[in-house]
């Protein structure tokens, strides 16, 4: 990727969002410049950042006029402005693109509510040295089953969520999925074969594996 | 053809669809959606919106939920006839507008909601108002407030000296927080007060504000 780049992105390889937005840039091939937040050092919590998003979250996206906060947001019209021809992650047509809309707005209110709530308890508190709490994961799964029997029912019918070709609503599953399969939580998707099959054609997405891969360089 | 929204009027989430429609001078026809009787439980609700809940909509063969990506599209097809929501024409302006509109989504929201769950659903239930849930998200709702205080400094509305779908998608909830005591939150600040007072008083949303009787005797 090059360095210098009319294009940059603040953030954090710790973050979801940030993990979104970096598998979005992947997938329309544009060159963009990372500028590394320091979470852990409250960097986002400060001037000068804050002065970029002023609820001081990661990530932040400069391209020319455009600057914008909010990982939705910048997908939004990222994958509007760089569609590659032919291989577009949206639907120019306005019907086609509220579907994908909807389902944008499914990952955000239904899915990842129960989803964040397992990754504190099973991915985060065990890095701190903490226990997870039994009850809190047990109320989280049940309520991520009934939405995963719902994602299972959809699969059926299409491919992906919005339709027959992979768009920014399935994309932005992508890093909370990730980090799901590594917990106990990975059953729930396991036993539903329509979803099982979905998490395992977008986790293979040549994109998310770069951003998979800048991840693991920056642990090295 | 005329889009039909499955709803209820004085449902804040219906009721944020209805402001686009009315805006946009879209012909629509609400189909009421009779959640006393559990309708938005039952099989053919469930074949429109597969988490039960309302609004829905639909135009022609295409069915959509979640209020915000129906609003969306609504404001994409009446584009023009009924005015600018979305500022697609200004790449930058456009970028605004979607963040704003997360913003609304992702900060105010989650915060607004609770609130508004205590004093209109709870008592509906039989039950009293939670304050300390009251309190504690009158706190973060005060924050984004805060922000919004401070933006609203500078530009007219929230993506701009624009009026957009990002100011829109605040109407209901805060048409609703405006009858409690927390109303104190949008009073106490004088960018966010007027704003309210200019959005509120555009007259695509009088005649959604008629419906929005939650709370009324």
């Amino acid at each position: 990727m090059a360095m210098k780049s009319t294009r940059k992105l603040y953030g954090s390889l710790n973050s979801p969002p940030t993990l979104k937005v970096l598998a979005c840039l992947f997938e329309h091939d544009i060159d963009f410049e990372f500028v590394a937040i320091d979470l852990e050092a409250g960097e986002h919590k400060k001037k000068p950042f804050l002065s970029m998003n002023p609820f001081g979250q990661v990530p932040v996206y400069e391209d020319g006029d455009v600057k914008q906060f909010e990982s939705r947001a910048i997908i939004r019209s990222m994958a509007h402005q760089y569609g590659k021809k032919g291989e577009e992650l949206i639907y120019w047509d306005s019907r086609q693109q509220a579907v994908v809309a909807n389902w944008i707005d499914v990952e955000d209110h239904h899915f990842e509510p129960p989803v964040l709530k397992l990754i504190s308890e099973l991915v985060l508190k065990p890095k701190k040295g903490l226990t997870p709490e039994e009850e809190t994961v047990a109320g989280a799964e049940a309520k991520l089953a009934k939405v995963l029997d719902v994602y299972e029912a959809r699969l059926s019918k299409l491919k992906y969520l919005a339709s027959d070709k992979y768009t920014i609503a399935d994309m932005l599953h992508l890093p909370n999925i990730q980090a799901l399969m590594g917990t106990q939580a990975k059953k729930l998707f396991d036993s539903r074969p329509h979803l099982s099959a979905w998490c395992a054609e977008i986790l293979a997405r040549p994109a998310w594996i770069k951003v998979v891969e800048m991840q693991q360089n920056a642990q090295a | 053809m005329t889009i039909k929204l499955y709803g209820a009027a004085m449902s804040t989430c219906t009721a944020r669809v209805l402001a686009c429609l009315h805006e946009t001078g879209a012909e629509f026809e609400l189909v009421p959606v009779n959640l006393l009787n559990g309708e938005h439980k039952q099989p053919a609700f469930l074949a429109k919106n597969p988490f039960g809940q309302i609004p829905a909509l639909e135009d022609g063969d295409l069915t959509l939920f979640e209020s915000r990506s129906m609003s969306t599209y609504v404001a994409e097809k009446f584009k023009g006839s009924g005015g600018d929501l979305l500022r697609a024409q200004n790449l930058k302006e456009a970028a605004l507008v979607k963040t704003w509109m997360e913003v609304e989504s992702q900060q105010f929201s989650p915060a607004i909601s609770p609130i508004f769950y205590q004093f209109y659903i709870v008592p509906m239930q039989g039950g009293s108002p939670n304050q300390a849930i009251i309190d504690e998200n009158s706190e973060k709702l005060g924050k984004v407030l805060d922000v919004y205080e401070k933006k609203l400094g500078s530009t007219k509305y929230l993506a701009g000296d624009f009026y957009s779908l990002a100011d829109l998608h605040h109407l209901s909830y805060i048409y609703y927080l405006m009858k409690t005591p927390s109303a104190k939150l949008i009073n106490e600040r004088p960018h966010v007060k007027a704003w309210w007072e200019d959005i509120s008083s555009r007259p695509a949303f009088e005649k959604v504000a008629s419906g929005l009787i939650l709370g009324e005797k």
